[in-house]
Parts: C-alpha cells; structure tokens; sequence
C-alpha cells in the first residue's frame, strides 16, 4: 500500500526512530503534548471557525448547507531551502502561463505554429474562449492569482498536480489557520520563525492596483465581485473585500454603461477600475457568455475589451489551467523561458495519444485517470483502490472518449502527523501556494493551503471528500542576531529599518 | 457604501430588534400568565400574537391556544415568518450579505444568536422559556454593544436607524393592543388583573424600575401611557424612538450629503411629539392615536428607503 513507504515531512522515510534532523524539535512537540491537550485546541480552533462562520456550502446538502472544513493542528513546515527552490519553479511556471495566454489570445500563436502544442487541442477545447481573443487585459497580465497544486514525494521531489488560474480559492483558510495556530499554540513560534502570512491582503490589493486600466488613477475603485452568500467559497469573498477594505458586490450593484463599469452606491454611481471577479466566465457577462445566467454583469466584456476595467483573472484563462493543457507544460515553460521546468509535471498519459491509451487501458488498476475539465475529485478514477466494476466503466469510457482523459501514477504522497482517534498519525497531504503577479512583477506569498486526508491511507484531499486544512509554516533564513527581535514579520522588507 | 449593502444593514437592525422585542414579549406574557394573581390563560396569549401581528396566521395553523403552542409559534416556528428563529435568520442572512461592513464581533455576535436556535424544535416547559428569552436577549444586547462599537460611520447609523424605527413600531403596537384588547369584559380598570397588564407592559419595555423612579404615585394606565409615548429619557418609548431618528438621519446626512423627505418627516413628527401631552392622546383617543403614529412609521420607512437607494 502507498501509505507503508510514503515519505513522511517530519519522520523522513526513517521510520520511527529518529524524525529529520530539523524537525527534532516538532517531534519533540507531538510527543510532549498529551493528545487530549491537543485534541481541545483543535476543538478550540474548530469552534472559533464555526462562530466566526468560516464555512463552505456542500451543494445538494440541505441538512448541513454550511460546513467547516475539519482543521488539524499539527502543522506541515517547510524549510528556507525548499522553500526558494519552491517559489523559484512557481514564479517560472507563472510566468510562463502569463506568457502562454498573451500568445493564445493576443499574440502570434507561436507555440501553436512551432509545432509545440497541437491546435486542436487549443482551438477545440471548452475552455478556449473566442469571445476573449484579441483583448489584451490591462498591463499584459493575464493570470493575477494563481493557485498551483503541489505533491511531494521525498526530501526534495515536488510535483505539480494542477495549474488553478481561474479562481482558485482557499486562501481564507491559509490566513485563518495561522491565526488558530497563533492563538492556540504560541509555544510552536517561539520554536520556530515562520514566515509571516497576513501580508497576503495587502500584496493582493497592491497586485489589483498595479493593473488599473489607463493613466495612473491615485485611488482606483477596487472590488470583489461575489455570486452572493450562498456561494460555498462566500465566506472566502469577504474575507479577502474585508481585509483589503474594499467592496465585496454582486452583480445587482454593478451597471455598465457606456463602456464603463459602475457600482450603484448610496451616493449614486462610483467608476470601478479593477474587478476580483469569484465568478467563472460561463456567468460573468450574459452578454456575452451564457444568457440564461443572473450572477453576470450585462456588458461587462465590452467594457473590459474597451480597455476601462481590469478583470482580474482574466476570461478565458481556463485554457491555462485545463488538464489536457497541463500535461504540456514542462514544453510550455521551456518554449518561453529558453530554460527547464524547476517544478516537474506527475508523468501524465494523454490518452487522445494512441500508445497511451494502449498503456492506460492495460494498467488502469495501477494509475489514477481523470476527466480533463473535472474538479474536486469528481469523475475520477483511482485504480488501486477501485472496484473491478469502476474500473470496467472507466475502461468503457476511455474507450469511447479517449480525449477526454488523461492517467497518472499513483504517487507515494507525502503523509504529515496529523490527529486521529488513535493519538498522531501519517496522513497524506497535498499543498497548494498562491502565487500574485501584477504590472509589480510576480510574488508567492511564504505559506499556503496544505490539504490532509484525513482517513487513513486515502489519497483524497479534497473538502467536498471529506478533506481537511493544515496551517503551513515557511521557516525563515537565519538572520544576523540583531535583526531576529523582528519576530515574524520578515515577509516585508524590513531591512531598511536595520540601520536605524 | 453600495444601495444593497445600506438596504441590508437598515433591515440587520430592525430583524434583531424584532427577535429582542418578541423574546421581551414572550417573557412578560409567561410572567403575566404564570405569576399574576390568577392565570391569564389564553387572552395573554391572544394579545401576544396580536401584538407580534401573527394572530391570523397562528389561527390558520388550527392549534389551540395554549401557552405551550404559542411560545413555540413565536419563538421556533419556521412556518411563522413572524418568530424569534426566523428573526434571527433574516438578520443573519442580510449580516453575511454585508460582512464586509460590519466588525468581527458584531458579525460573530449575530452568527451566534442564530446558531443558538438552530435545531431546536421544542422550546420545553415555562422554566425553559425563560432561560430561552433570556439568552436571546443577552444575545441582542452582545450585538447592540459590539454595534456600539463599530466606528461611528454610515454602517453603524444605519444598523441603529433600522433598530430605533423598528422599535418605535413595536412599543406603539404593544401599547394599542395592551390596551384596548386585554381587559376582558367585567373587569374592573385598576383592578388586580388591570395592573397585572400594566405591569407586563412595563415589564416587556424593562421599565418597571424606570416607572418607579418618575411617578411616585403608584400604578395608573395614564402614567404608564405617559412614560411609553412621551419621556424622552425611556429609550423605548415613542419620544425616544422619534428622537433618535431624527439623529441618526442628520448624522447620515453629514456623512453622506443625503437628505431629503425622510429627514423632513421624521423632523416634523419630532417636532409634534414634543409640543403633545399624553392627557391630551388619552382624551382623543389612544388608539386612534397610535394607529397614525404606525402608519407614519410606515411611511418613513418607505421614505429612508428611496432616500438611499435601497435596492
């Protein structure tokens, strides 16, 4: 079973014995506190997340319409090296989807002429959006917020496993869960210096303002457009409008007129410059995507392909973000940055190839297989752990739609302590950090959303499978003596302060 | 702000001081029910769906009219858009819908009142309703001082100017029916029974203690109309009400350079309510004028809401 030999971030492939050599002092941790101890604080931090209402919607659940996410107080910790090896392969790849979007939609279509990507598989695929091409979003940037999905196998064996360049969500809990920690285990910082989260607001306001269309405006009007509180991600929406201090709005308050896009306040109309849209293309405009939807903006589109607003991400990222695109992008990183991808791809089969097919058909009961355009774990193969009836229906429809799939090796996830009913145990996790570009140049925040499994040996992390959160600390470079009383807030710049 | 926004935290306030208002009902009446010098029994309940406007919609449900069938349609009914639970769940709903513009705590506190009623289904016996009402109004109260709390801006002003009309609604609707519904028949006016009621008003309003402090003659319906319609220094009675209107528009008209009809009516009544004398209501009739002072509530309503542009 993959659990037996996996990887564990604190114990290494060890065993019991001894845990990694920086870690001794988080093993120390676990084991000197009495699980009911531990087990009360997480009950503590759960408590807070329902009080404070930090929950998701679960869709075709009336009986529990809201939910927290389980949250596990063991935290997964990486450290200065892996680190800046991480954040370098993430602003690559960034930059290179930033790259590959202004090529698709605004560009020559180079990769597509040089033979790199086969057209059908851009010009063919759901997510390609004709209505977007030929718009250059404000400042070239395409993909503001990225979400990139990661998998770890061994000491410094990480993978991607998805590109999130829509909207990716989460990053409410990765600040929600530092603060439960802070409040709960204040013991862990005094241990070690973790990288500072909270700044991700600010960064992200900053990010929205640097793209604001035209001539600098000194205080452009930024908001996060929501589809409404029954939303499962809405707690995230004004989360991030709170933080920043800035309006969370739903269609009704946004009117374009003119080409302008205008938000009816009790003051009358105010200009909004830069819009974080958490609403996905399909319903963003009826105008111009589906007609039938009541969350969009009438005219929105036009307004953005007049150059007055921002939309941030950009419509029609998706071709980006789709699996059958991603099992191309070591070929779409190389082709624009000259280099190779610091973060390599899980080996991927595309199953539109022949010979892949062959291999996927005979070894499905090895590799997990995927609908190019699922999410959240649904329409998803994991053979090792499937029953031989699933298997034949996935065989059927490989068959069938080959195109529509592709098939991965099961890894040996990661595993990470984590509670259970049994005291601390390894359980899977995978990890997702959230990467910001704007007209400012490309920044990943020193954190991120580690998801658990938390049934044991099960590889699925998702919330909607019954996944949990883990607060994910970022240790900081060893500092010369006298800068180190900036306990925690080293994310920033601080250093000018130095001399003082 | 945005139109929608402003909308909902004008109706965050009125919802949270209508959940306080029934539970303040709903204790006054089990008291008047249980403690008075013989049981009340159904008139006391009549009056109170009469005073949360819910008696025909009680009527229709075909259940008797008993204390135990009334609490639980007043306080838990998920049926009566009219009870404590669905308050609550209206106020949370328009309070997710403007997050942003609320503090943690006022948000908290209001998250908290609901998921204090969700899943109850049975409000239990009279001890256990009080221990109920009690907590929803020490649920209100937390969220009346985190409000309090907030910077002093539109959000704030808002949530109160919800909270002060509603209130205003509420004591004028409890004194028109305490009075002119209760007292059955053959009763004598300051009898036993007749006191009881008084007493139970003041008690819904908490100002038993304030009554005690200003009118040293003992308990009469005369005062008792008199500190509800008229003393400025009760923050329930209508004076009160009226006056804190008046404040809250003009602090929103600083603030936002928006003024208009609501302004000039809720002035104008301001300017009434100060020259009126409670004797003089009593001889004109009592419920003719508490019906006008309803429907100009209503009417201002109306005007705050096309003043800013609630959508």
């Amino acid at each position: 079973m993959a659990a037996a030999k996996a990887f564990d971030e604190i114990w290494g492939h060890g065993g019991a014995d001894a845990p990694r050599a920086e870690f001794a002092a988080l093993a120390e941790w676990i084991a000197s506190t009495p699980p009911e101890e531990l087990t009360r604080r997480q009950e503590s931090a759960e408590a807070t997340f329902r009080q404070l209402g930090i929950t998701f919607a679960v869709y075709g659940e009336s009986e529990a319409a809201e939910r927290i996410i389980p949250f596990d107080i063991v935290p997964r910790v990486f450290l200065p090296g892996e680190w800046k090896r991480l954040s370098e392969g993430l602003v690559q790849r960034v930059e290179a989807i930033n790259a590959f979007l202004e090529d698709i939609y605004y560009g020559n279509q180079r990769i597509v002429k040089e033979g790199v990507i086969p057209p059908e598989l851009i010009y063919q695929n759901e997510q390609f959006r004709p209505e977007v091409n030929g718009i250059r979003p404000p400042h070239g940037i395409w993909a503001h917020i990225c979400g990139i999905d990661l998998v770890r196998t061994g000491p410094d064996d990480f993978f991607v496993l998805e590109d999130n360049a829509r909207t990716p969500s989460g990053v409410s809990y990765m600040l929600e869960n530092r603060e439960a920690m802070i409040r709960l285990c204040p013991e862990l910082f005094k241990e070690f210096r973790v990288a500072a989260v909270d700044s991700y607001s600010d960064l992200l306001l900053e990010t929205m303002r640097s793209v604001t269309p035209g001539p600098g405006k000194s205080r452009p009007v930024c908001v996060v457009l929501t589809p409404g509180h029954f939303n499962s991600a809405y707690y995230e929406h004004s989360f991030l409008a709170d933080s920043m201090g800035i309006e969370l709005v739903e269609a009704a308050d946004l009117v374009v007129d003119d080409d302008i896009v205008w938000m009816q306040t009790i003051a009358g109309r105010v200009q909004v410059d830069v819009i974080y849209r958490r609403i996905d293309d399909d319903f963003l405009d009826p105008l111009t995507f589906r007609p039938d939807s009541l969350l969009g903006v009438p005219g929105l589109v036009a307004a953005y392909r007049a150059g007055n607003v921002a939309i941030i991400n950009a419509p029609g990222n998706g071709i980006a973000d789709d699996k059958a695109i991603y099992s191309y992008m070591p070929e779409i990183v190389h082709f624009y940055s000259g280099g190779e991808a610091k973060l390599p791809n899980v080996e991927t089969y595309r199953c539109r190839e022949p010979d892949a097919l062959k291999y996927t058909l005979e070894n499905l009961d090895k590799l997990v297989v995927k609908l190019v355009d699922g999410s959240g774990g649904y329409g998803m193969l994991v053979g090792p752990t499937a029953s031989k009836d699933m298997i034949e229906k996935f065989r059927a429809a490989l068959k069938a739609e080959p195109h529509r799939y592709i098939a991965q090796p099961t890894l040996a996830l990661s595993t990470v302590p984590t509670m259970s009913e049994k005291g601390v145990a390894p359980r899977h996790v995978d990890f997702r950090p959230f990467v910001l570009t704007g007209s400012n140049g490309v920044q990943v925040v020193p954190g991120g959303l580690t998801r658990v499994a938390l049934r044991e040996g099960s590889l699925v992390v998702n919330s909607s499978q019954g996944g949990g959160t883990k607060d994910s600390f970022v240790l900081m470079e060893d500092v010369p003596a006298q800068s180190q009383s900036q306990n925690g807030g080293a994310m920033q710049q601080t250093q000018t302060a130095a001399g003082s | 702000m945005l139109s929608r926004t402003a909308a909902a935290l004008y109706w965050l306030g009125r919802y949270v001081e209508r959940a306080d208002f029934l539970a303040r009902l709903i204790e006054a009446t089990v008291r008047l029910d249980a403690l008075s010098a013989r049981p009340a029994g159904e008139a006391a309940w009549r009056s109170a769906l009469s005073v949360s406007y819910t008696e025909d919609a009680f009527e229709e449900t075909g259940k008797d009219l008993t204390q135990a069938n009334v609490v639980r349609y007043l306080t838990l009914a998920e049926d009566n858009p009219g009870s404590i639970v669905r308050c609550l769940d209206a106020a949370r709903i328009n309070a997710k819908a403007v997050r942003t513009a609320l503090t943690r705590e006022s948000w908290t506190a209001i998250n908290r009142a609901w998921l204090l009623f969700r899943n109850r289904s049975n409000p239990g016996g009279p001890a256990a309703v009080l221990t109920m009402v009690e907590s929803v109004k020490a649920e209100t109260r937390g969220f009346e001082g985190a409000v309090h709390r907030m910077m002093h801006n539109e959000a704030t002003w808002l949530i109160q100017l919800g909270a002060a009309i509603e209130r205003a609604d509420n004591t004028a609707r409890l004194l028109d029916v305490k009075y002119h519904i209760l007292l059955p028949e053959g009763e004598l006016v300051g009898g036993t029974m007749d006191r009881d009621q008084w007493t139970t008003i003041l008690q819904t309003v908490s100002a038993v203690t304030a009554y005690r402090w200003l009118y040293s003659e003992g308990l009469s319906s005369a005062n008792v109309i008199d500190l509800l319609v008229s003393r400025f220094e009760l923050p329930r009675s209508l004076a009160a009400c009226v006056d804190e209107v008046v404040q809250l528009l003009s602090h929103l008209a600083r603030r936002t350079g928006l003024q208009g009809e609501a302004d000039r009516m809720a002035r104008a009544r301001l300017m009434r309510m100060q020259k009126t004398r409670s004797n003089d209501i009593i001889m004109s009739g009592l419920h003719e004028y508490l019906e006008a002072f309803i429907k100009e509530n209503a009417l201002l309503d109306g005007a705050i809401a096309r003043q800013f542009r609630f959508i």
